[in-house]
């Protein structure tokens, strides 16, 4: 029985995968470029005027946070548009009368939106590392937060698409919480330029520890310890999880 | 005795807190092997029954058991022996027909399944279009598609919602040769459908319902049998009288009264004529299913 429920979380988990694998053009290769066009333009006129944590040059600051901006939104993306799609085309009723349990759904999604979200992340990585090299302190807290944060995303992607009825639902979820979030989490910045009231808001923000944590990976400094990052990111995983498992096994807006 | 293939166990349906019922305490069995026809007109609930049956939706009352599985409780292994071919006609566009195929048959489990999915393809007419993508297919061809998926774990019980709407003849024909060799292989079949004669042709039992209710349910030669036997079917270009006129299916320039016998056949030509009723091309026939159907739901109005 768990060896039948196991393959069923692997194929959906596949096909997740190849869904995104078949078109990455779009999936992995527009990102990559938007990526690139802001390192283009911010590093352009910011390379000469600042720099952080007083000696690391702002290009190469730039690259990791943009690298984790781009895993973050993607993993959203991947499990999101993937859900939404099938609810509004139908054919998520495939998946509805198959024997699979909530927890496979979750790893299936979660597990594809982690493995698109790290493709655009090497990508992006590879491609702007021609610009400027910004160091590898610590390999492990670059892949901790990378996988959890993606996973995390993947997890909020997962209730966007179970909530949202249409495109343009979805659209406000991303425009209007996913951007902002990830635009002021200190991707552009060290949050210790800003004033005493944005600094607060910005520890409010999760998105800024994902983005410290990862960053700490490259530079050995950072905005807070990456201990306190690695604990606010890893319980919003098991909140966003667990609202995420809850809402599969109720069956919301997919079960009527 | 060995479970029912499906079990409705008085399953209600109610949405807005209750203001609309879709579905009033329906109860009926579908035996092993047994193929089965499920009718009644647009809105008497059909879809939302096999829906609560398939999981897409959660009964209000009730339970459904599927070979003694219940369908909430025990779904895993409800689902792993249903198979069900959606009427909405759906796709995912970013597969093939194979991979289609493979991707619905991993869900269940069931991996390194391509000589099955080979026999489906050949059995469908779908062989030369393995390697397709779904977008590229016609309407019909993705309807075959829809079967071969619901079919591809093997489910002994296979459940087929409208599988015929806006389907040209061959696929008719491909259609049920190949499920008519599954209910004979011991699948029971469970079909809604709005072509009675296919119900008629294939079903050995048969429910209909109406506004949520059970309101005839029997072997299909009992219901043929038991009620309206004979139908008068005559052309006319003259207005019916009203009494007639409210009984008549009328198509056309072809009227069609049903009689229950050779007497009432007599009282029918008799007000006929005493209306002054030209009619031509008179022929007095056996009733088919469709004329029991609008018995029965005329019948259920009152």
């Amino acid at each position: 029985m768990s060896a039948i429920r196991l393959a069923g979380a692997r194929t959906l988990f596949q096909k997740e995968v190849l869904r995104f694998w078949k078109v990455s053009f779009q999936t992995v290769g527009a990102p990559v470029l938007t990526a690139v066009l802001y390192l283009l333009v911010f590093g352009h006129t910011l390379e000469n005027h600042v720099k952080v944590y007083g000696t690391v040059g702002y290009t190469a600051f730039l690259i990791p946070g943009l690298v984790m901006m781009s895993v973050l939104q993607n993993a959203f993306a991947n499990a999101s548009s993937s859900l939404i799609q099938s609810k509004i085309t139908g054919n998520l009723v495939f998946l509805l009368v198959a024997p699979l349990s909530h927890w496979a759904w979750f790893v299936a999604y979660v597990g594809a939106a982690i493995v698109r979200g790290l493709a655009v992340g090497l990508g992006v990585a590879v491609v702007t590392m021609w610009f400027a090299l910004p160091g590898l302190d610590n390999i492990l807290w670059v892949l901790t937060f990378a996988v959890l944060g993606s996973g995390l995303m993947g997890a909020l992607g997962l209730i966007a698409g179970l909530w949202a009825e249409k495109f343009d639902q979805m659209a406000a979820f991303q425009n209007f919480i996913i951007m902002p979030m990830t635009f002021l989490s200190g991707v552009f910045y060290s949050v210790g330029s800003l004033p005493p009231l944005w600094l607060a808001v910005s520890h409010a923000n999760p998105f800024f520890y994902m983005i410290d944590g990862f960053r700490h990976g490259f530079f050995g400094v950072s905005d807070v310890s990456p201990w306190i990052s690695l604990g606010v990111v890893g319980t919003a995983f098991m909140v966003v999880s667990a609202i995420a498992l809850e809402l599969l096994r109720r069956g919301y807006k997919i079960r009527h | 005795m060995p479970n029912a293939a499906i079990s409705f166990q008085n399953v209600s349906k109610t949405y807005r807190g209750g203001a609309v019922r879709a579905l009033d305490g329906v109860s009926f069995d579908i035996e092993p092997g047994e193929f089965f026809g499920l009718l009644g007109p647009n809105g008497a609930g059909k879809t939302t029954l096999i829906s609560i049956l398939a999981g897409l939706a959660r009964a209000s009352g009730g339970r459904v058991l599927v070979q003694g599985h219940d369908v909430v409780e025990d779904y895993a292994e409800a689902r792993k022996t249903l198979g069900i071919v959606p009427q909405e006609l759906v796709f995912d566009p970013f597969f093939t027909v194979r991979e289609a195929l493979r991707i619905q048959s991993g869900y269940f489990g069931v991996r390194n399944n391509d000589a099955w999915i080979d026999e489906l393809l050949e059995n469908l007419g779908l062989a030369d279009k393995a390697n397709a993508n779904m977008r590229q297919l016609s309407g019909g061809m993705k309807r075959r598609v829809l079967v071969a998926q619901a079919l591809v774990h093997r489910p002994p019980v296979i459940v087929l919602d409208e599988p015929t709407a806006g389907v040209d003849v061959e696929l008719r024909q491909t259609l049920w040769q190949f499920i008519a060799r599954l209910n004979r292989e011991g699948h029971a079949v469970l079909l809604t459908t709005h072509y009675l004669e296919e119900a008629e042709a294939l079903c050995s039992r048969i429910a209909m319902l109406k506004l949520g209710r059970v309101v005839a349910l029997d072997r299909t030669s009992q219901l043929l049998a038991g009620k309206a036997s004979t139908v008068l079917r005559f052309k006319t270009d003259a207005m019916l009288p009203a009494e007639l006129a409210s009984r008549a299916r009328v198509t056309g320039r072809i009227a069609q009264i049903t009689a229950h016998d050779a007497a009432e056949v007599e009282t029918l030509l008799g007000t006929l004529r005493a209306a002054q009723v030209p009619i031509e091309d008179l022929e007095i026939g056996r009733a088919d299913l469709e004329d029991v159907f609008l018995e029965i739901m005329q019948g259920a109005k009152q």
